[in-house]
């Protein structure tokens, strides 16, 4: 029996029961439109923290100390002081590199206009904008002559601007910051930064942004070793996509021999290994959703088998007479199963319109702040893998729940068959 | 076996298990049917003529035994195989038609046809044909509903026609019809057989509808109990009512300007309901 004319039958006897397709079908709608939006939402947040980390920079490699043994204890990466301004500079003038920024973490309790704040204080050297790729919303950037005579200036992350001066412009005002473990020094805004977002490194606009100078010397002056500030990262961005490998080597190189080691004391992370170990992450997230959402799918192509059944149970009379006319088992079993098929596919194609529908429906959800700044929208993101994927899997559950009512129908015994009204 | 013999049934019993109680439809059947052969297999109701018909059409295995059709011994045959003689050597027609309600009666006929292998539209072409045959030229779009009874009989026999089988097998085929359209039915299953040069079987419990056949096996109780040759008396007789009525309804539908067979049927048909 042809198979255009197979489905031709099929649709026609799904036409015969509207009511009882079109729910048969929600089931699988709803199953495959969970998986398009659950998986958009994983998609989303993939491709928003892929931004983020290229946003980070062009080119960018993370040099940061190595561990250090303290009495036969190691510490974690970054646990030894082994990186200081000076590296940073001397990396600055290595050829495959563009340009290197250092930076030094701390925390501090932050007071300003009659309010305070706890946030993460970045000492940095005046590449650093540059370097990260970093813009200003208002004022100015740090100038070379601030960190050469480390004068107390400050340029704020726009959540701490938010918090601290709820109102009017928070430049030119004073702050005072007092910096865990550290001293207490009055510092003048000179800027504030443009938003950046929250990411896989949390609110990335909750700090304050110091000269390294003047943070090493006004609030961990003990920190300073021979007048020679030590750094928690420096930032290379390297001059060229190509140059990446070349410039770790050198790099490397440059480092062993300042710090006359055999074996690296620091480490090198590129923005890729980055990317990579997110997308890694995420993809087994986006995958999770997925397979959540599956489990709706399943109950959907139970809903199929169900109502299949019944259908060889209302129509075995007319199995019978297709079997007396000389219909073979898989006359009957293809019959069926293009049945169940069909059901599917009208429910996984809707299902993926209605996923998609609702993927651009989260899209305009915003999400609060953790931290309390401006919030976010959700970003969803419905991918070609995920359609063809929901699609796929909608069939295969249509073919998977089809076979057992077709193959009940098939082997009926004609005259049974016949003799049931 | 000489070479005339289409079917051949050896010591078929047919046991139904019901609950704890078996019941013996078939007690040992032994007979020969020649071919191009005019057969009624007669009994009154629970004598396992239907049962029989079900194993010669092979509907149904016997309990013990074989039936042979042109030296195809159903007992060694697959379904799928039962499913080919089912298509290509036997058509069925039933007490209750048997079409398929949601189909018209083209695609009623033109799926026996693909179920044989062809596309739908040669199967429609054909099955068109067969329609012609039967007088239904005129009504081949028509649901089974929107058909009376004789008609949708007509619709049986072009389905069973339709793939040009060796034996059609009729189960009682006028039971549901008024005697005026009864008789149409068979007046038309008797030019198919003439036109076709087909075997056909009936099975009846009425003795006029089997006086039409040249042969009677009487079942009782599962057993053959006789078999012999309509005597030529009653079948001259029967035959000479049969024309005298088409005769008789031939006559009326003149003036109506050249009616299609199926018409006048329907006209008896609501003549035998009218009070």
């Amino acid at each position: 029996m042809s198979t255009l004319l197979t489905v031709r039958v099929a649709l026609r006897a799904l036409g015969a029961n509207k009511m009882r397709t079109a729910l048969t079908t929600l089931g699988i709608v709803i199953g495959v439109g969970a998986v398009v939006a659950l998986m958009s939402v994983g998609a989303g947040s993939q491709a928003q923290v892929t931004a983020q980390i290229q946003g980070l920079g062009t080119n960018l490699l993370f040099v940061r100390p190595g561990s250090t043994a303290v009495g036969g204890v190691q510490t974690g990466a970054g646990g030894a002081a082994t990186l200081t301004l000076t590296d940073a500079q001397a990396l600055a003038q290595l050829p495959t590199v563009a340009d290197a920024a250092a930076e030094l973490m701390g925390f501090g309790q932050v007071v300003g206009q009659g309010q305070n704040w706890n946030t993460r204080l970045l000492g940095i050297t005046q590449s650093y904008l540059g370097v990260r790729n970093a813009t200003m919303a208002r004022g100015e950037w740090f100038a070379q002559d601030d960190l050469d005579s480390r004068t107390p200036v400050a340029v704020l992350g726009s959540t701490v601007a938010q918090r601290l001066f709820t109102e009017g412009d928070p430049v030119g005002q004073a702050v005072r910051i007092t910096a865990r473990g550290g001293v207490g020094g009055s510092f003048r805004v000179i800027g504030v930064m443009a938003r950046r977002g929250s990411g896989p490194f949390g609110d990335q606009d909750d700090l304050i942004y110091l000269p390294i100078t003047t943070m090493v010397v006004r609030l961990f002056s003990q920190r300073a070793v021979s007048g020679v500030p030590q750094v928690s990262t420096i930032n290379v961005q390297v001059a060229d996509q190509a140059l990446i490998d070349q410039a770790v080597a050198e790099i490397g190189e440059v480092l062993r021999t300042r710090h006359r080691v055999d074996t690296d004391d620091f480490t090198i992370q590129s923005q890729q290994e980055f990317l990579e170990a997110f997308n890694q992450i995420l993809g087994t997230f986006t995958l999770l959703l997925g397979a959540i959402a599956g489990i709706s799918l399943v109950v959907g192509g139970i809903g199929i088998m169900n109502i299949m059944l019944v259908s060889v149970t209302e129509r075995t009379h007319e199995i019978g007479i297709r079997k007396a006319v000389g219909a073979r088992r898989r006359d009957i079993l293809a019959q069926f199963i293009v049945e169940s098929i069909t059901v599917s596919v009208l429910g996984g194609m809707l299902g993926i319109a209605v996923g998609s529908a609702v993927a651009s429906l989260l899209s305009r959800v915003q999400l609060p702040s953790a931290t309390g700044g401006a919030a976010t929208a959700l970003q969803t993101l419905v991918t070609v893998d995920s359609i063809v994927l929901a699609f796929g899997v909608s069939v295969a559950v249509g073919l998977f729940f089809g076979i057992y009512p077709a193959n009940r129908a098939a082997t009926l015994n004609p005259i049974d068959a016949l003799r049931s009204e | 076996m000489s070479a005339d013999v289409i079917i051949r049934v050896e010591g078929v019993t047919k046991v139904y298990t019901m609950g704890e109680e078996k019941v013996h439809a078939l007690r040992g059947i032994t007979l020969d049917i020649v071919r191009g052969t005019y057969v009624s297999i007669m009994g009154p109701s629970g004598s396992g003529k239907s049962t029989l018909f079900n194993m010669i059409g092979g509907l149904d295995r016997p309990s013990d035994g074989e039936v042979i059709m042109e030296g195809f011994r159903f007992g060694e045959l697959s379904s799928g195989q039962m499913a080919w003689i089912r298509c290509h050597k036997v058509g069925f027609i039933f007490q209750s038609f048997n079409l398929i309600p949601s189909m018209t009666a083209l695609d009623n006929v033109a799926i026996a046809r693909i179920f044989s292998g062809l596309t739908p539209a040669q199967a429609r072409r054909d099955a068109a044909g067969s329609l012609e045959q039967v007088g239904l030229g005129n009504r081949m779009d028509h649901l089974p509903s929107e058909l009376s009874g004789g008609q949708q009989q007509r619709v049986a026999i072009a389905r069973a026609i339709v793939n040009r089988p060796e034996v059609i097998l009729a189960d009682e085929p006028t039971g549901n019809l008024d005697l005026r359209t009864g008789e149409d039915i068979i007046n038309l299953l008797g030019k198919m057989k003439m036109d076709l040069n087909i075997t056909v079987i009936f099975v009846t419990h009425e003795r006029d509808i089997a006086y039409h056949t040249r042969r009677i096996i009487r079942l009782r109780d599962g057993r053959v109990v006789a078999d012999e040759p309509v005597p030529d008396g009653l079948f001259l007789e029967a035959e000479r009512t049969l024309a005298a009525a088409a005769a008789a309804k031939a006559a009326p539908a003149q003036p109506n300007g050249g009616r299609s067979l199926g018409a006048p049927s329907a006209d008896a048909r609501r003549a035998a309901v009218a009070p």
